[in-house]
């Protein structure tokens, strides 16, 4: 049991004053973001990220993924008290979360699913505790085609996952790719799609993407939505929360299999929102209650929010074991690694012990402290959003152009920002998805180098990527999930055929 | 009253459900009110956006063949992985292309990607927020900021002049202290900052 011996080092790094105080004010900032419309997870962390330089990394992971909890939990307040999904993920919570508040129940609904949230994330830390040092170990003997490899699977995932069109997510994935080449060359020193600008030498920041893309973007959506928030009252009184609890037990069976999907759709790039509809959808199939669900069903909100939270969680589990992260906002943690000079992958369990076993003490401590700001804190989150969007509206602009500029100093991030916004507004609505092409500019330069590296050890040879069975085995599956769209459209067409004929 | 998609047929690929999943083409015309006219069909947009790859993924073959794309002495050249970028990204996009110009030819298939007032209210953001992002290369973040939320707020929320112009004072000032003071991250300054000895 090496993990636990870790893990009680990782808990003495963890708790300390200053620590417990930066895991407060991380899930309140994240809390608030995830409320207010055109913040989320990753681009308040990507704007948070500079005010962190100066903090030690331990201290800094755990108060930006602080609030990358908080962010998890505050999409859940708007949904139920505003039928407003704060957050992309909460978009299944509002199905029974609001009929719940309509009946007066909001105090039950927020309760469950906070503490559906926190079993979910629990459980995803308790699988990263054991799981990712076994993958690290194992991910130490890969070599650079292991590792194109399995860039390619988390690539090919998207594909083979998307809802919608799959040349979309190839298109927007590809525009990641192309983006992340921009710049010098770091193997040549050879200037790359620059058109002859000196300023896009720096090549194309991944956190001025984010920021653009997630937040200028969401706003101009709301903004055509015409939003205007008009909620129930939330009040949260301690016999309402054992109440709540009392009644949560008959969910165990929910819990677990949400805990499942979740688990498994945040270790694939899946993420936390299509985990939360996968849920809600075989909670409602499987539960006896089934056929109240959307009336405000309290397993509704139970099913959504745990599959939610744990998919979030778990999404840090390949970006620690890795250096692939799961998810936009585990993509903007890794880009933090980046910055503070830690090499994400496996050998960051190997060198970096303090760090990671921290990371995750504080997951679970991260958690806890969750729970309690927000059962704590509700009222005080909803009359924010009370507040008029024509004052939120340009707060959080001067808040994105501020963070945009920190990033690099440099006044065309800026523009940048706002281009990438216009993008994420046309794209959204589109339907072309966003966090493959986040993904892909986070990782273009690093899928490219393995790829490289591998071609150099075969000579040129693609064969390299089927030269033993672990790399074979992992392109397989990879190829397997870029086709499978296509198969479907082969076998949708054939039996679209036979019934025509019949 | 007919079903915008009368065949029966799902809308090509599965794109159309997303961006106008409701729009009755009948209705529209009945009200015909202006701000629910549509400024631009989905279909349209779908080309446009397509075409626009598509020029970026030539741009992007161009360059990298420019540069080299092809198998050196000591291995891959700059533009070898850049090229099958830019050639995955004219694939994908003129697939996209061809199916949204099919999709534009259906008289049926109308979807709306924005309608007009929708489009006006986007607008009233995007442009003040183009503006700002000029005006903090002009003259600072802080003036910059303070201008548009009091600006912002007087213009579109409609607010008394008074308030709009505490709570943009009161952000730039707060903005300050946090950045300037506090965690010491200079950010843009114009002139006032710099009379005042910043």
């Amino acid at each position: 049991m090496a993990e636990l011996q870790s893990l009680l080092n990782g808990f003495a790094i963890a708790l300390t004053w200053y620590n417990i105080l930066l895991m407060f004010i991380g899930i309140t900032l994240g809390v608030l973001i995830g409320v207010l419309p055109g913040l989320g997870g990753a681009n308040g962390i990507a704007i948070l990220l500079p005010l962190t330089f100066t903090m030690s990394p331990t201290s800094a992971i755990i108060m930006l993924s602080c609030i990358y909890w908080g962010a998890l939990f505050g999409g859940a307040i708007t949904s139920i008290l505003f039928n407003i999904p704060g957050e992309p993920w909460s978009v299944a919570t509002t199905f029974d979360g609001y009929p719940m508040a309509q009946q007066g129940r909001a105090g039950e609904a927020l309760t469950a699913a906070f503490t559906g949230s926190f079993v979910g994330a629990l459980v995803a830390v308790v699988m990263i505790t054991f799981l990712a040092p076994m993958v690290a170990r194992f991910a130490l003997q890969f070599g650079p085609p292991e590792y194109f490899a399995v860039y390619l699977l988390a690539f090919c995932s998207f594909v083979g996952m998307s809802k919608g069109s799959p040349w979309k997510t190839i298109a927007a994935m590809m525009l990641g790719f192309a983006l992340a080449a921009v710049g010098m060359d770091t193997v040549t020193g050879q200037l790359r799609l620059t058109f002859g600008s000196m300023e896009l030498m720096r090549g194309f920041d991944f956190l001025i993407a984010v920021i653009g893309l997630f937040g200028i973007g969401e706003i101009l959506l709301t903004m055509e939505e015409g939003l205007e928030f008009k909620g129930k009252k939330a009040k949260i009184s301690a016999r309402v929360v054992l109440d709540t609890w009392k009644q949560m037990p008959r969910f165990w069976a929910t819990s677990i299999r949400s805990c499942l999907i979740g688990c498994w759709m945040g270790i694939t790039p899946g993420g936390a929102t299509p985990a939360s509809f996968m849920s809600y959808g075989v909670a409602r199939q499987i539960s006896k209650n089934g056929k109240n669900f959307g009336k405000g069903e309290m397993e509704g909100v139970v099913a959504p929010e745990t599959a939610a939270h744990a998919a979030g969680t778990s999404a840090l589990l390949p970006m620690l074991a890795l250096g692939i992260p799961g998810s936009p906002t585990a993509a903007v943690l890794l880009g933090g690694l980046l910055i503070w000079g830690l090499q994400p992958g496996p050998l960051l369990f190997v060198e970096q012990p303090d760090f990671v076993w921290g990371l995750i003490a504080s997951m679970y401590l991260g958690n806890i402290v969750g729970l309690i700001v927000v059962l704590t804190t509700v009222p005080f989150f909803a009359a924010i959003l009370r507040v008029p969007f024509s004052i939120i509206a340009p707060v959080i602009i001067v808040v994105c152009a501020i963070g945009a500029y920190t990033v690099n100093n440099a006044m065309l991030d800026v523009w940048l920002m706002m281009l990438f916004g216009v993008v994420g507004y046309v794209f959204k609505k589109l339907d072309y998805p966003m966090a493959p092409m986040v993904l892909a500019l986070v990782l273009g330069d690093r899928a490219e180098d393995s790829f490289r590296q591998s071609m150099l050890m075969s000579q040129g040879s693609v064969t390299i990527l089927w030269s033993n069975w672990l790399v074979g085995s992992i392109t397989a599956v990879a190829l397997a999930l870029l086709f499978w769209p296509l198969w479907q459209a082969i076998v949708g067409r054939r039996r679209r055929a036979v019934a025509g004929q019949a | 009253m007919v079903d915008p998609n009368g065949t029966g047929l799902p809308p090509e690929g599965s794109q159309g459900h997303a961006c106008a999943p409701d729009h009755d083409p009948d209705r529209e015309r009945v009200g015909a009110a202006p701000a629910t006219q549509p400024a631009v069909t989905t279909a349209t947009m779908e080309i446009v956006v397509a075409g626009l790859f598509l020029l970026f993924g030539v741009g992007v073959m161009y360059d990298s063949y420019r540069i080299g794309a092809r198998w050196a002495i000591d291995g891959p050249q700059s533009g070898y992985f850049p090229f099958y970028i830019g050639a995955l990204i004219c694939l994908s996009s003129s697939v996209l292309l061809v199916q949204g110009v099919r999709q534009r030819m259906r008289v049926s298939n109308r979807g709306t990607f924005v309608q007009r007032g929708p489009l006006s209210d986007v607008l009233k953001v995007l442009i003040p927020a183009v503006g700002y992002v000029l005006g903090i290369q002009l003259i600072g973040v802080y003036v910059a900021s303070a201008v548009y939320i009091a600006l912002f707020m007087v213009f579109i929320g409609r607010f008394h002049a008074l308030r709009s112009t505490l709570v943009g004072v009161g952000v730039a000032a707060f903005t300050f202290v946090l950045f300037e003071l506090w965690f010491r991250i200079p950010l843009p300054k114009g002139f006032l900052e710099r009379a005042a000895g910043f």
